[in-house]
């Protein structure tokens, strides 16, 4: 559908812009970012391919099925997350109270519960973002 | 008559907003209300409190965790409003 350029530029830059999505998730509670920059950056790399190589592809590497998944799944981890302040602290989303660990500040494994909500909120994002997509550009490109 | 209990409900919104406006912190300096304690605890107790030392993170998900949580399903409800909207079922199909 497009030119070799673009179909072999995106092919070398997806994995990079995947892969510094998920860096700016997993370094939100360290550095700028978090898990919404971060789950735009998946978002937008995906909306790229599918741009290049057509909703069929996408759809392989993307499905309803997953985006259904991963939809509900940021949400259940993120309320699991709260479930356990509950039992551990008597609060709803209480962190170092509920004995998540507080850790060395400044080094990828601290802050207790930050990191896993923003693992929670960038697979929302992310998948919100491509779902959007798809959803949009579906009945065009049939 | 309708029209005028419009206008009359417009103009009191307009000077309910217009109220408020005037009620907004005129001066930007180190001194105005919404610089409150609530900042200096957040620079000051944050990596204790929280180990995280980007404190807008430990804000969004420590200490207003709840209201991301609010976030975070406003974008659930959004998609799925959209999907219902504008998803081609196969109903469609055969109808057309």
């Amino acid at each position: 559908m497009l030119d070799v350029i673009v179909k072999t530029i995106t092919r070398i830059i997806v994995p990079f812009t995947l892969l510094y999505g998920i860096f700016i998730i997993l370094h939100g509670h360290v550095s700028p970012g978090g898990g919404f920059s971060g789950g735009t950056l998946i978002g937008t790399s995906l909306i790229l391919y599918t741009l290049v190589f057509g909703v069929a592809k996408s759809k392989k590497k993307f499905s309803h099925r997953m985006s259904e998944i991963a939809e509900s799944g940021g949400i259940l981890l993120y309320i699991l997350i709260g479930i356990v302040g509950i039992i551990f602290a008597g609060s709803f989303l209480s962190n170092i109270d509920a004995g998540f660990s507080i850790g060395i500040p400044g080094s990828l494994f601290s802050a207790g519960m930050i990191p896993i909500l923003m693992v929670g909120i960038g697979i929302k994002v992310a998948s919100t973002f491509i779902t959007l997509f798809h959803t949009l550009i579906e009945g065009d490109f049939e | 008559m309708k029209k005028w209990i419009k206008l009359f409900l417009f103009l009191l919104l307009f000077f309910v907003l217009a109220y408020n406006i005037l009620q907004m912190p005129s001066s930007f300096t180190i001194e105005a209300q919404s610089y409150n304690d609530a900042i200096w605890h957040y620079i000051d107790n944050t990596v204790k409190e929280t180990g995280a030392t980007n404190i807008i993170a430990a804000i969004i998900a420590d200490y207003r965790a709840f209201d991301t949580l609010g976030e975070t399903i406003v974008l659930f409800t959004s998609i799925v409003a959209v999907a219902s909207i504008l998803k081609v079922t196969d109903s469609k199909k055969e109808n057309g």
